[in-house]
């Protein structure tokens, strides 16, 4: 099976090591992983924003570039979820009735890693190896937008040596929301605050997550306060193999 | 007069309220324990529901038509009223509806009338109204009592002292209500407001009350509630007042079938609340001889306009959305600044007030976009959906309305126009992504970013940014992959 990478550009530019460690892990499962150079970023911030005018060029950039794949993936829950559930308002706020028929052929074929894992390629297992104690988030968009389920967590379990310690509240978002977190950034605060209260009483090693926007949000108040808990993606331990770290 | 969403200014801005509120630490115990104990309950009687799917979709297919055809459920429902004896007046906004009541109270030459809790009447500000002609209004609602006396405003739609505990409640019955010996416990509290109470329903001429829901077929008006306070106020008084806004309106009789099982679980987690009113027009010797239902138009009609929107308008008023919201949990209702808090008040109040006012353009921005009110919605309102919508309309209105040099000025979006570009052509991007990791280097001190400038300073108040690293995803994919 040959798959665009959909890196997003904050992956790219900020955590090139998540987008590495999912063709890896892609290749290494005998996907063909195919990367785009053209792709930029899929619109998000500014549709969310309010800058919707701005980010319709981005959502007929993106369709344009990805719709001769087969399929597409992406290690972010959140950028899958504009792409899947908030294009096709795009293209009706754009008033762009072809645009929304592309988007509609291209939406399904476009998934999160942990869903294109375990509901596309149907495994569980990917042979990784993390001896760590982790606990994971499940970020909003990835539980209530595109609905992935419990796919990571069957991942998870799947990995050796790695011990999974279950999160308290789990479900409740982390307070990052994007531009959130700076125009509200005191109820940014105060939501992070509990999450990262939950996260130490797991006196887990490391949270995990399917985003890297919410992870470095909740990873920089883990910092700041010297907790020596770290924050990882998913697809960097599932990549993680005893030979790599044997190596 | 305070200044809220509703008034002439608007009021002042969510993060600026919000701000208030978190630093009071009594405020967010009692709502952290407040809307955790509801949402388990919640959770446990929604989780008893076979078809409870089946019921959300059934709410929202019917609301929808009401908002499709509401011009003709609306006459239906004056001719059906009119019919049964009541008397059916129509209010473009507060100023009108407050007038008609103020008129009909004073035609029966009321010095106090008694008032069921009802939202319409806060939106419109009546009391305040009533009090300025000479009338005073009784809250009977234990908790809108409660408001009342302290003279603050609701914090929640169903719970509107949801921010006080029952020692600050004691306190204020000992200063109001000359109460005398009192202590903290539930049971003397409501014993205190009963027996104030009791007086009140017994000497009122005249009763108002709001309506959960008013049926177009039979004009049958209906009150939903828990103490009973609603059954005096719409049985004993000789006059009674509904005002409702129009979005209250159901087709028919048999529609209770899904809203009377929707509305208790969602909001007090009941299988079924335990007083529910219905009365039509009037009947002699029984009850109210006198009835008159004022429909509130007050910006619904603007609302019904955009076609998504306009989903703003099915709400129930259950407050589930309020109960497992993560920003309402922590700021309470008061930072919304609107009788209408948390995610629906931040899509109800904007349209109901029109877009270009400072507190009201901010309430968009009062969510992560978590999506947990949309999941919990009984008649499936896509609350996160309306919120992006009504960001679009507000960044627009600022672009469009301000002269072009300001909205060139504005930081953000100066920035949001400049990443657009660079987003639109991968040279640009990729240029980008250069300048960013070259031209950090004053921010970062040993491989952390610990301080912001300006208006991203609120995020390195409590978290650590790490740099843009060395090498970005695409420039390891050219030197691994050469293409």
């Amino acid at each position: 099976m040959r798959v665009a990478l959909f890196i997003t550009c904050f992956n790219d530019t900020l955590f090139p090591e998540t987008g590495i460690a999912t063709v890896r892990l892609l290749e290494r499962l005998g996907v063909e992983v195919d990367f785009p150079r053209e792709q930029t970023c899929c619109g998000q911030m500014h549709f969310n924003t309010g800058y919707q005018r701005e980010a319709i060029p981005l959502v007929r950039r993106f369709v344009k570039i990805f719709s001769p794949y087969e399929a597409v993936v992406a290690p972010s829950g959140s950028c899958v979820g504009m792409v899947r559930e908030l294009y096709p308002m795009a293209a009706e706020l754009a008033g762009d009735n072809k645009l929304a028929e592309e988007v509609e052929a291209l939406a399904p074929r476009v998934f999160e890693l942990s869903e294109f894992l375990v509901k596309k390629l149907g495994v569980t297992d990917v042979g990784a190896y993390y001896p760590h104690r982790v606990t994971y988030h499940p970020t909003c968009h990835s539980l209530r937008m595109i609905k992935v389920g419990d796919a990571p967590l069957a991942l998870l379990r799947a990995v050796r040596g790695l011990d999974l310690v279950e999160l308290s509240q789990a479900e409740e978002c982390c307070g990052f929301g994007g531009t959130f977190a700076v125009k509200n950034a005191d109820t940014s605060a105060a939501m992070l605050a509990d999450k990262v209260r939950h996260i130490l009483d797991t006196r887990a090693e490391a949270c995990a997550a399917g985003d890297n926007s919410c992870l470095m949000h909740i990873g920089g108040a883990l910092r700041r306060q010297r907790t020596g808990v770290a924050t990882v993606h998913l697809a960097e331990i599932l990549a993680s193999t005893e030979e790599e770290i044997r190596r | 007069m305070k200044q809220d969403a509703f008034s002439p200014g608007g009021g002042a801005p969510f993060e600026v309220l919000a701000k208030e509120s978190l630093a009071n630490s009594q405020l967010r115990r009692n709502l952290g324990k407040a809307t955790t104990t509801i949402r388990q309950k919640r959770a446990a009687a929604v989780g008893e529901m076979p078809d409870w799917e089946e019921l959300r979709e059934a709410g929202r297919a019917l609301k929808e038509r009401v908002m499709r055809h509401l011009d003709e459920y609306l006459l239906q429902l004056e001719e059906s009223v009119t019919r049964a004896g009541g008397k059916v007046h129509w209010a473009r906004d507060a100023r009108e509806a407050n007038r008609i009541v103020a008129s009909i109270a004073r035609g029966h030459a009321a010095r106090e009338v008694v008032k069921v809790k009802s939202i319409a009447t806060d939106e419109t500000k009546l009391n305040e109204y009533l009090e300025r002609e000479g009338i005073r209004a009784i809250e009977t609602d234990l908790a809108e009592l409660i408001i009342q006396l302290s003279g603050e405003e609701s914090s929640h739609i169903l719970v509107p002292a949801i921010h006080k505990n029952r020692s600050e409640i004691r306190e204020l019955f000992l200063r109001e209500l000359d109460a005398g010996d009192l202590s903290d416990e539930p049971t003397d509290l409501t014993n205190t407001a009963r027996l104030y109470l009791r007086k009140k329903f017994l000497e009122a001429e005249v009763g108002i009350s709001g309506a959960n829901f008013a049926v177009a077929e039979t004009g049958t008006v209906s009150v939903v509630e828990s103490e009973g306070n609603g059954r005096m106020c719409t049985t004993l008084p000789r006059v009674l007042v509904t005002v409702m806004g129009i979005e209250k309106v159901i087709p028919a009789w048999q529609d209770f079938e899904v809203f009377m099982q929707l509305l208790p679980r969602s909001s007090t987690a009941e299988r079924m609340n335990p007083y529910t009113s219905f009365w039509t027009g009037v009947s002699e010797g029984d009850g109210p001889q006198e009835f008159h239902l004022v429909l509130l138009d007050n910006g619904r009609t603007d609302v019904l306009a955009d076609e998504r929107g306009r989903q703003a308008l099915n709400c129930i008023r259950c407050s589930a959305c309020l109960n497992v919201c993560p920003v309402y949990e922590r700021v309470g209702g008061h930072a919304y600044n609107s009788v209408y808090p948390g995610p629906i008040g931040a899509i109800l109040t904007p349209q109901l007030v029109g877009i270009g006012k400072k507190g009201p353009d901010s309430l968009p921005y009062a969510s992560s976009l978590c999506g947990a009110c949309y999941e919990v919605c009984p008649v499936k309102i896509n609350i996160p959906e309306v919120l992006i919508e009504l960001r679009g309309k507000v960044v627009r209105h600022k672009q469009d309305a301000g002269e072009g040099w300001r909205s060139r000025l504005d930081p953000e979006n100066a920035a949001m126009q400049l990443m657009a570009r660079n987003f639109s052509d991968v040279r640009l991007y990729e240029a980008s992504q250069k300048l960013a990791k070259a031209g950090q280097w004053p921010l970062a001190r040993g491989g952390v970013i610990q301080r912001l400038p300006g208006r991203l300073s609120g995020w390195s108040a409590v978290r650590d940014l790490k740099p843009v690293p060395r090498q970005t995803f695409r420039e390891w994919w050219k030197k691994e992959r050469g293409s």
